[in-house]
């Protein structure tokens, strides 16, 4: 039987923004932006990429921080302010927005595909505990697939990851908080 | 926004920002001297955190001062008697113990306050508090796990985090403090009025530091100044490292 896949009403009205006739091609060459802490995750399968506006030729672009600190913010928008500039748009202001506050649940399925792929748990890989925080242990191997892990530390190499040890492949693993 | 209650909130955002950027730096001077590595890259995103809350606190409140100030002035350009921060917030280090038990009292503090600052009428205050109440959360598990495991641990642990909590206990009044400015906010639904927090706030540390069997402390002594300029000595030195680049260098960039 082919399992039919809902997608959440969130990620589709992401989507539809993405349509909009005049901003498209924007939203396509911003694909290239890649978070320089997870290379594997473009801006906008990470969620942080929240608006393309076009007035005539200049660009606002809206970017959301994932944690208050995140030093990889200054870097974005850099990144995105060359994209644009090399594609020919010389006219482009890059604004950030703290409300709505990110949350992981703004990633996409493709961002999440790529990131266990990468050897990141993405954060459905684990059941949160009883405060909604992750939990000690059973966060999936992204490397093996087993259950039997437990987590090292509740801060891994970035803010936004939490670190886990396999006990059957031995490996160490990142697992992307559910925030 | 009418110019007292814009002024207020200026004034207001600062405090924060300072509160924020003082314990950032507190916390990050355990980078490189964790006690395993972990735990040392644990300190260093909790830094992180509060840094960046500092950030969006002085980035607004560079804002509404609309004078030409960004946030880089607010926090590298006003000396110890400008700033406005608590003085909890700015004891030295300590040992590991001391920062744990210094950071359970901020993350319960925290983790009243932000909830109250995100009902704020001001649309920016309230959506830093957003962000920012996530990370609490994770902060606050981790400040709470050490304190049981040092406090019900060794012989020695349980010595020094029993020094740490007397030492500290008198610092945690200023916390609760109101002042002409914060009232004001308080009344206008903007800022949050901390002076009924205390009781929670005591049942909640009480609860931890029991079961992490240690001895709470009576309310013999209590230190205040931090929000209206008076500062032990320590925080001159603190902002004399956090600023000598950029004072050295001004308008430097890399």
């Amino acid at each position: 039987m082919t399992e039919i896949s809902l997608m959440p009403q969130e990620q589709y009205d992401r989507l539809q923004q993405r349509n909009v006739a005049d901003v498209k091609e924007l939203w396509d060459l911003l694909d290239e932006v890649k978070d320089p802490e997870v290379p594997v995750l473009t801006l906008w399968d990470l969620g942080i990429l929240r608006d393309i506006e076009r007035d005539g030729g200049s660009i606002v672009v809206t970017i959301t921080p994932t944690y208050s600190g995140c030093p990889a913010m200054d870097n974005i928008r850099t990144d995105v302010q060359k994209v644009l500039n090399d594609a020919g748009f010389n006219d482009v202001t890059v604004k950030t927005v703290l409300s709505p506050a990110w949350s992981s649940e703004w990633m996409s399925a493709e961002g999440r595909k790529n990131l266990r792929e990468y050897g990141i748990a993405p954060p459905e890989d684990a059941d949160l505990d009883a405060d909604g925080l992750t939990p000690d242990a059973a966060a999936l191997c992204p490397h093996c697939s087993s259950r039997n892990t437990r987590r090292i530390s509740e801060f891994g190499s970035t803010a936004c990851k939490a670190l886990f040890q396999c006990d059957d492949c031995g490996e160490p693993f990142d697992y992307f908080k559910k925030i | 926004m009418s110019d007292a209650i814009k002024n207020a909130t200026l004034e207001y955002a600062t405090r924060l920002g300072d509160d924020s950027v003082v314990l950032g730096h507190r916390i990050s001077e355990w980078v490189s001297y964790g006690p395993f590595l972990e735990e040392d890259i644990a300190y260093g995103n909790v830094a992180l955190d509060y840094i960046g809350r500092a950030r969006m606190f002085y980035t607004y409140a560079a804002e509404l001062a609309d004078d030409g100030r960004t946030e880089d002035d607010f926090a590298y350009m006003r000396s110890d008697r400008d700033y406005r921060n608590l003085l909890l917030l700015e004891i030295p280090r300590g040992d590991f113990a001391y920062s744990q038990v210094r950071q359970l009292f901020a993350d319960v503090y925290y983790s009243l306050v932000l909830p109250k600052l995100l009902q704020s009428k001001d649309e920016t205050l309230s959506a830093i508090a957003a962000k920012a109440i996530k990370e609490t959360k994770y902060h606050l598990r981790r400040s709470r796990d050490w304190v049981l495991r040092l406090g019900d641990g060794t012989q020695e642990s349980h010595k020094r985090t029993q020094k740490a909590v007397d030492q500290l206990w008198g610092y945690t009044h200023e916390l609760f403090d109101m002042d002409k400015t914060e009232q004001l906010l308080a009344d206008n639904g903007i800022g949050v009025d901390v002076s009924v927090l205390r009781g929670e706030w005591h049942k909640r540390v009480s609860e931890i530091l029991n079961d992490a069997t240690l001895t709470i402390p009576e309310d013999g002594w209590a230190v205040r100044g931090g929000r209206t300029g008076y500062h032990t000595e320590n925080l001159g030195h603190m902002l004399t490292e956090m600023q000598i680049v950029h004072r050295s260098h001004p308008g430097c960039e890399w």
